[in-house]
């Protein structure tokens, strides 16, 4: 009974979808007052409200483990704990996407419930682009991935969930990158919205501005937890390896990023209108790459557990249908919408347009890079292209980029001259200088640590100039978001560079009571116990390790046997200091008795993680500091019409 | 060095045996070489090279017996005092390109190494368009 309730809702959904795309395609084209108008933000609201019954429904079948439901029989146990039950709603196909347009469909109704600021004609548009776009996944949804669907006889026991999924840091990946990639739904109906009504006015900006910035927060957090994910889980102690997944939630940041800076030119100046519309199109565009890289299984990837050919054709037809359909739109309109108020090479929009297309080049590439394996494997030839491709060709572009953002904030909007900000530029260019020469030459690290080392450090600095000579108190909340944010990018650049050049790794064999050295560490072995798990049995080291000498810390990597599905996972075990991270992980115990150790000392290895959470809180600083500007705005706005209708009363 | 040398010679001359699961790994799959700056060497090539039995996992961080014969491989190949470059040839030249996260330029991967000089050219073309017509 849950199932046919949650599939109806869905059904339910679907049809106000169509609903919602229809009347607000036909209230752009009816007369002003026409009441069609008047039915596309309840559909809206309606439809984000049985979109989240269905998908609460398909929480209570994971909770209750219900195994005469399809789905999940296959993803599900008995035995699991209940939080990973419930993640197991989204960890498989069929429930991640209904997860997609639940979120989806509850942006559009958050979108009709709040958003005024935009003429009608502007606002139906858009909820109808959204409605079109929710309608195509619903589509996909019912047709080719029914997740209420029975099995003719209910399964004894549910096959399990991968073992490297039932782990709290992935539970809340999923969720928080569809916020991101739905975020970019709402942005990307915006910009066709505005196109459809030729409006692309600094309200518009404004009012996409926070979905921007509410997204990109979300991807970034949801980048910074896979990341974490894959450094603690996998066992290996590497972050990021420009495996395709990992690219397809790069690509829609990279757009993300530029779209955010370039709305708020848009917001502030009314400039590089045409550039806005164009990166809301290309940064949805990455969201269904991505979708449909991680979702039709055309990769082999430790993140892509779907295989399914049928379902890469309906997402990627859908992928055409969207993004063709925008950008034909686009060419019919982009002529007709003029580019804006005109800018200096040397201002603030100058610095934007720059890194706008430095982001754009590096997108770009790791487009390229992602998707031309694929195309040669088409015609059976078989390349890889990985870290020795990515981070040299995407260094040409991110240095210049990196250069140009620890300057750009400070220069002023419109025309500025170098010389006025020659003090700040001479600190900058003085700090990347020394670092340069000083890690270069003393320390001898490899060129690309090495400009990462040195663009962090001047960044890091450059980052807090936009603050000097100005009262800390009456600094907008935007402002410090910004401020954040860029410090955020030379910390977890300072990690990645640090981690890149200074790490050091040792292999061991030793018996318990034995001591072995990584770096500053001395670690010893001192027993190896079996344990056992709600799921699971283990092999668990016990390790004392000890950082030059000083009080020594206990470690218990594990070495874990699933039985449902069996499966050996190995679990790290990190001892955090402040300046780095010890990595230890037991492996196999070899014939003469002896146990294996992967120890690394990695030095600032977390300057990566909280780098990217700075960049996160940054965001949401500049978010909230818009919505209370937002806010106060529209009280004076109603206070000033209150006190005319008063005074018309008067008089 | 002759300690190495006689290990890749044993190797060579060990009665082949059938890759299973059960068997102990190869000896230098989860051993360090004794010299860093060859240990250093290898880290850094076998980082570039795939796990062809996993998704999207260097040999580097793979736990699957086939990467650990391979690390093997690559240990005892540069402490014979092989370089990387060649080291890398010999595994392409038997497992094709496919083995290796480093494209070299060949009829079928030009384009990507000509596609980021076009984009550099691109970039540059909209930068002048954009920023120079403005500054009259």
């Amino acid at each position: 009974m849950i199932a046919e309730l949650g599939h109806a809702a869905l059904w339910l959904a679907a049809a106000l979808a169509a609903l919602q795309m229809a009347s607000g395609f036909l209230a752009l084209r009816a007369a002003e007052g026409s009441e069609i108008a008047a039915l596309v933000r309840p559909s809206a609201i309606v439809q984000g409200a049985l979109a989240s019954f269905s998908f609460a429904m398909l929480l209570w079948l994971f909770a209750v483990t219900d195994l005469s439901v399809k789905l999940v029989a296959a993803n599900s146990h008995s035995l699991k704990p209940l939080v990973f039950k419930l993640s197991g709603t989204w960890g498989n196909h069929e429930g991640s996407m209904l997860l997609w347009v639940t979120v989806m469909s509850l942006a559009g109704a958050l979108i009709a419930l709040i958003e005024r600021r935009l003429p009608d004609r502007t606002m139906n548009a858009t909820l109808g682009a959204q409605g079109l776009v929710a309608l195509g996944f619903y589509a996909f949804l019912i047709l080719s991935s029914n997740p209420f669907e029975r099995l003719p006889v209910p399964a004894p026991e549910g096959l399990g969930l991968n073992p490297l999924l039932q782990d709290i840091g992935l539970a809340f990946h999923p969720p928080t990158l569809y916020m991101g990639y739905v975020g970019l739904s709402v942005a990307f109906s915006f910009a066709v919205g505005a196109l459809l009504t030729r409006q692309v006015t600094p309200d518009f900006a404004s009012a996409m501005r926070p979905w921007v910035l509410g997204a990109w927060v979300f991807l970034t957090l949801g980048i910074v937890a896979g990341s974490y994910w894959a450094y603690y889980e996998l066992g290996w102690g590497g972050w990021w390896f420009w495996d395709p997944v990992e690219n397809a939630s790069l690509m829609p940041w990279l757009a993300a990023t530029a779209l955010l800076h370039s709305t708020s030119v848009l917001a502030s100046r009314d400039a590089l209108r045409v550039w806005t519309i164009m990166l809301g199109v290309v940064a949805f565009s990455m969201s269904m790459v991505g979708t449909f890289l991680v979702r039709s299984g055309i990769l082999t990837s430790v993140h892509a557990f779907a295989v399914d050919p049928e379902r890469g054709t309906f997402i990627l037809i859908l992928l055409g249908l969207f993004i063709g359909g925008a950008l034909l739109l686009f060419a019919l309109r982009a002529n007709t919408i003029s580019e804006g108020q005109r800018f200096n090479a040397t201002s603030r929009e100058g610095a934007l347009v720059f890194n706008n297309v430095m982001l754009s080049a590096i997108l770009a590439i790791v487009l390229l890079g992602t998707l031309y394996p694929l195309l040669t494997e088409a015609f059976d030839v078989r390349v890889s292209v990985g870290p020795p491709y990515f981070n040299p060709v995407g260094a040409i572009f991110a240095v210049p980029m990196f250069a140009i953002m620890a300057i750009g904030p400070l220069l002023r909007w419109r025309q500025d001259r170098v010389e006025r900000i020659r003090p700040e530029l001479s600190l900058f260019a003085a700090l990347v200088l020394v670092a340069l020469i000083g890690f270069g030459i003393v320390a001898n690290v490899a060129i690309l640590p090495l400009l990462g080392l040195a663009l962090g450090i001047g960044l890091a600095v450059a980052s807090f100039l936009p603050l000097r000579g100005r009262s800390l108190k009456r600094v907008p909340l935007a402002t410090w978001g910004m401020v954040v944010a860029h410090f955020g990018i030379a910390v977890a650049l300072l990690g990645m560079a640090s981690e890149s050049a200074f790490s050091r790794e040792k292999l061991a064999a030793i018996e318990p009571g034995q001591t072995t050295q990584v770096g500053p560490w001395s670690v010893t072995l001192s027993d190896v116990v079996p344990v056992a798990g709600p799921n699971w049995t283990a092999l668990e080291g016990r390790l004392s390790a000890s950082y030059d000498g000083s009080e020594p810390v206990a470690l218990t990597p594990q070495s874990r046997r699933f039985w449902a599905p069996p499966q050996q996972t190995t679990e790290s075990a990190l001892s955090t200091r402040w300046n780095g991270q010890l990595y230890a992980v037991i492996g196999d115990r070899s014939p003469d008795g002896r146990w294996q150790l992967r120890l690394w000392w990695k030095p600032f290895v977390t300057l990566i993680w909280y780098g990217g959470l700075l960049v996160a809180l940054g965001g949401a600083l500049a978010l909230v500091g818009r919505v209370i500007t937002d806010v106060r705005r529209r009280r004076i706005a109603a206070r000033i019409v209150e006190r005319r209708s008063d005074r018309e009363a008067l008089a | 060095m002759m300690r190495f040398i006689f290990v890749a010679l044993a190797l060579l001359f060990a009665p082949p045996l059938a890759a299973q699961d059960t068997m102990p790994p190869a000896p230098f799959a989860y051993r360090q070489l004794d010299d860093p700056a060859q240990e250093a060497a290898a880290q850094e090539l076998m980082e570039t090279l795939r796990c062809l039995k996993c998704q999207s996992q260097s040999i580097a961080d793979s736990d699957a017996p086939m990467a650990g014969d391979m690390r093997h491989q690559v240990r005892i190949r540069i402490a014979a005092g092989e370089a990387p470059e060649d080291v890398r040839a010999w595994l392409t030249s038997r497992y094709g390109d496919y083995v290796s996260y480093k494209p070299e330029v060949s009829a079928v991967t030009w384009p990507l190494f000509a596609i980021p000089g076009l984009l550099i050219i691109l970039a540059g073309a909209v930068l002048f368009g954009r920023l120079r017509k403005r500054s009259a």
